[in-house]
């Protein structure tokens, strides 16, 4: 049985875990066995309609203690109940909470672990994962030698697929040690959709000049719906939050589109948005050598294309 | 307190990443080694400055790897840190590595380890939870910033979309990143004193691995850039939607 772990936050199942589930289900498909999803804690979705993502069981701890994070605790009774169900392969979200408690998981069961999936297992011979590896510059495919297998995945590199089903829900009785540690208190940037899980990113470089000029890249992102993200010297030099910072060193994402406004393309920010389905640039040097890694370009200067390009979208917007 | 910093060597950012012997691993000719900056940027530093607080600390720092590791192991005690360990192991598997890093740990009885978030070449960042398991300790993942007061800790970390505070006890182990501290350059005495700082070799104790690698691929070249007038932008938003088919 292949087993999927929900990540929630606050009560609410996070986006990563229906991709997750549906990558669980599609791997239980090729395996020729079940997807099942485990909750640790309670949430305000209805757990029946994870159904939908591909998981034909939801198995919950029902136990409050569980809403907040512990990584020590949450892989203990993730460990315990997989052994009790009998998984032979778990599937996590690459997400942070996932990449806290998916290696120690794997510890407790034994079990080998890639992290960072990007596909689905070639199962045909062996059991072969394919993952990034050198923080995007390339692919790693390794195979896991031990009986239980563990995989997290990359955060928008499956896509969460939707059909119709309904889950049945059933507790799973595991004592929950008590946790050590206490969460003082929880900040959310409001209203944001957080990096990893944004479609679309619009990026600012250092091309922009300073952070009282970013108003035309915010308004292309809202008119878009977009997602903000910078290089890494405009984070550095206090410009944007250090969470915006992109690239070898920052993080790594794989949106739809990507859009980089001002910046040159260096081989450590590439390596943090690489994957991104489509990759639009904005740069004034048509020499800027992120121009090779573009699907779409314009050679301009962005104080006078950001602001056009803003504006044809919401007239495209407001004639549709 | 006695603090364990986790080193690992990893290609300088600026690699161009090619392979070799069909695929199977990476072409070294011409890699800079460097220490992987998670690693040395905010768990290193992070532990100097606690040692820096309070004198009573000792920080040893610990590199599972072969002899070629030495170099950079030489470059973080310059940076700071009393003594260091390599157990000579070349296992790329992190379950092993994490169970040369505990049997270390558990001798040394080490009150913190500090890991990096990941390091840059197999972003497994998987060490800190498999030592989490293996010690059976808390654990912080993708901290940005750590206060410590006698036996109590302050912890903020990244969380999915914001930070979270958290309280705990030693002992613990922290994944560090961006926040935790600043890079800092290491000066001619610490380069000086760095040589004769004792780095203890101990023989591999774990050897079966769990994963290998079978082959490395490079992500498939972009066909070319399809260049749009600045003065139509018209044209780029129907080249996303018809296209593209992203907006
Ligand atoms: C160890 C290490 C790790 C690193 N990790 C990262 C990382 O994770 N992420 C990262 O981003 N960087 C990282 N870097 C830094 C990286 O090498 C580059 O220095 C950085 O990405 C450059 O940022 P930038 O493109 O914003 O600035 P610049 O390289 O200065 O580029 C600015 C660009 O803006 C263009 N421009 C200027 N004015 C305009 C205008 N009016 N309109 C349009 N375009 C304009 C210019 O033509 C230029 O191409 C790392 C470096 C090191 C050494």
């Amino acid at each position: 049985m292949v087993l999927i772990y929900i990540d929630q936050d606050q009560q609410e199942i996070k986006k990563a875990s229906f991709e997750a589930i549906s990558y669980g289900a599609a791997l239980a498909k090729q395996l020729g066995t079940t997807a099942e999803a485990l909750l640790l804690g309670t949430v305000k979705d209805n757990l029946t309609d994870l159904g939908k993502w591909g998981a034909i069981k939801v198995h919950q701890v029902n136990n409050t203690a569980l809403n907040s994070f512990d990584a020590k605790i949450n892989s203990t009774v993730i460990a315990e109940a997989a052994k009790m169900l009998g998984a032979t392969v778990l599937i996590f979200a690459h997400n942070l909470n996932g990449r806290a408690v998916a290696p120690a998981v794997a510890v407790k069961l034994g079990a080998g672990i890639v992290t960072g999936a990007c596909a689905l297992p070639k199962t045909d011979a062996g059991f072969v994962v394919t993952k990034t590896v050198f923080s995007g510059k390339a692919f790693a495919s390794i195979q896991i030698d031990t009986a239980v297998k563990v995989i997290s995945i990359n955060q928008n590199s499956f896509g969460a697929v939707m059909s119709d089903g309904n889950a049945t829900v059933s507790d799973l009785a595991l004592t929950v040690p008590a946790s050590t540690l206490k969460i003082t208190s929880v900040n959310k940037i409001e209203g944001e959709v957080p990096l990893t899980e944004a479609s679309l990113v619009v990026s600012g470089g250092r091309g922009l000049k300073g952070p009282e000029h970013w108003g035309v890249l915010l308004d292309l992102a809202k008119a878009l719906g977009a997602s903000t993200a910078c290089s890494r010297p405009v984070s550095d030099a206090d410009w944007r939050p250090h969470h915006e910072h992109v690239g070898q060193t920052g993080i790594q994402i794989a949106p739809n589109l990507y859009i980089a406004i001002g910046i040159s393309g260096a081989i450590q920010h590439l390596a943090g948005v690489n994957r991104s389905k489509t990759i639009v640039v904005i740069n004034k040097d048509s020499e800027a050598p992120f121009f090779k890694a573009a699907d779409y370009g314009v050679v301009g200067d962005a104080f006078e294309v950001v602001p056009a390009l803003t504006a044809a979208i919401l007239k495209s917007k407001s004639n549709a | 307190m006695k603090i364990l910093v986790c080193i690992s060597k990893t290609p300088d950012t600026t690699t161009k990443i090619a392979f070799t012997e069909g695929n199977t691993k990476l072409d070294e000719n011409g890699v800079q080694w460097i220490i992987n900056p998670y690693d040395e940027w905010y768990s290193l530093v992070k532990a100097i400055e606690l040692k820096e607080k309070d004198a009573a600390v000792t920080i040893h720092l610990i590199t599972v790897g072969g002899a070629d590791t030495e170099p950079i192991i030489r470059k973080a005690l310059a940076l700071g840190g009393d003594e260091a360990i390599r157990v000579n192991n070349n296992s790329n598997d992190s379950f092993v590595v994490a169970q040369e890093i505990a049997a270390i740990a558990k001798e040394g009885a080490y009150d913190l380890v500090l890991t990096g978030k990941e390091t840059i070449d197999y972003n497994s960042a998987s060490i800190g939870s498999m030592l989490c398991a293996l010690l059976d300790q808390n654990f912080i993942s993708a901290a940005v910033k750590l206060d410590i007061n006698g036996n109590s800790l302050h912890v903020v970390r990244e969380i999915d979309g914001g930070e979270e505070t958290c309280e705990l006890n030693l002992p613990a182990i922290i994944s560090c990143q961006k926040g935790m501290a600043e890079q800092r350059i290491p000066n001619m005495r610490g380069i000086m004193a760095a040589r004769t700082k004792p780095l203890k070799v101990t023989e591999a104790s774990v050897s079966s691995a769990t994963t290998h690698i079978k082959n490395f691929e490079l992500p498939p070249a972009k066909s070319g850039v399809k260049l749009v007038d600045p003065a139509n932008m018209d044209e780029l938003v129907r080249l996303l939607k018809e296209e593209a088919k992203v907006i």
